[in-house]
């Protein structure tokens, strides 16, 4: 694939790397020259200066044949708009924006971007004794399906303690691939694993479905 | 009427005197608080510290009672931005945004949002008084 990366900080930096590693054609683009010349230096010629929201850059780049765009600049309004011109003006298929203000994610959705990714929020939801007893974290959102991966700990008052998960009345539309136990076990759940509290619980579930799921673990 | 305007620079200070001597409500947003000094100490309207792209701070503004929203920070991507949550999030009927960027200006207003480019009025502008010269 032909990936654009817009922002050479760290987490552009890395995704650029990995990518590269992988074996995708990529090209990322950085405004400071300093921070260019570095990464030139780094990562070879796979760096074009430039501002990845003007147009006229982003065509040198060749974004009307990238498959996909990911914005990962430090500014969530930059991320929008290199997404919004690489849809609008280059129909580039995928567009992906790093979002720091957790509340942009709604916001994001709603003005087409494919995917969304809150640094904030995956770093929450790390912090054990941050959560509160009610919360579920959207870790990734998949907009142009309507899907969300989201993460929520089991409470010690849940009302799935002690009954099997295929008798919690579950929506069809959602499915629980992982549970984590602990300090790091990893389960894939079936039909009669049993949730226990402090249990880590990550689903992928349509966006519709997510009010149940709350009210199953949560009651 | 309800105007919230982001950003307190030439253009922002200078539109919202004008608009409350008309007899408009008006409501000016900017990051530094110090930018509301242009708008001399008995301007009549709201003022809101903060970020515009930030919906909190917008509503701070009045934003579900605007009419309009008129967004000329320095940053074109920040107007932009701002300008879509007031018109998608918020509904306001009118949302107008400055874009230097020509080309962004141009995709911007084909998305539908209400834009001006002032990098085009004046080229244009040079180019007619050159041609009158």
């Amino acid at each position: 694939m032909y990936i654009i990366v817009v922002g050479g900080g760290k987490v552009g930096y890395y995704l650029t790397k990995s990518l590269l590693e992988e074996g995708h054609e990529v090209l990322m683009i950085e405004k400071d020259p300093r921070k260019c010349a570095s990464l030139i230096d780094e990562i070879g010629v796979n760096v074009l200066q430039g501002d990845g929201c003007e147009a006229a850059t982003v065509a040198e780049a060749g974004m009307n044949r990238a498959d996909a765009v990911i914005a990962v600049t430090g500014d969530d309004e930059d991320n929008l708009v290199v997404c919004q011109v690489a849809k609008q003006k280059f129909k580039v298929p995928r567009t992906i924006a790093r979002i720091n203000n957790p509340k942009n994610e709604r916001i994001f959705r709603q003005l087409g971007i494919d995917v969304t990714v809150s640094s904030t929020e995956l770093i929450l939801s790390q912090i054990k004794q941050v959560i509160p007893a009610q919360s579920l974290f959207h870790l990734l959102t998949l907009r142009n399906v309507g899907v969300s991966f989201i993460e929520m700990e089991v409470p010690p008052n849940s009302p799935v303690l002690g009954r099997p998960l295929r008798e919690l009345d579950i929506p069809d539309d959602c499915i629980f691939p992982l549970v984590i136990r602990g300090e790091g076990e990893a389960i894939i759940p079936y039909g009669d694993t049993v949730l226990q509290p402090g249990d880590q619980v990550i689903a992928v579930t349509y966006e519709a479905s997510e009010g149940k799921i709350r009210q199953i673990l949560y009651g | 009427m309800r105007i919230v305007i982001l950003g307190c620079g030439r253009v922002g200070a200078q539109l919202a005197k004008t608009l409350v001597a008309e007899g408009y409500q008006v409501a000016v947003i900017d990051k530094n608080s110090a930018a509301f000094a242009s708008l001399g100490s008995d301007f009549p309207g709201d003022l809101v510290v903060g970020t515009g792209i930030d919906e909190d701070v917008l509503r701070r503004a009045g934003i579900e009672q605007a009419e309009a929203f008129v967004a000329v920070t320095n940053g074109d991507n920040t107007n932009v931005m701002a300008a879509q949550v007031a018109r998608e999030i918020f509904g306001v009927p009118q949302a107008i945004c400055r874009i230097y960027d020509p080309l962004r200006e141009e995709i911007y207003r084909t998305l539908g949002l209400e834009t001006i480019c002032p990098t085009l009025w004046g080229v244009n502008r040079i180019q007619e008084i050159l041609e009158q010269g």
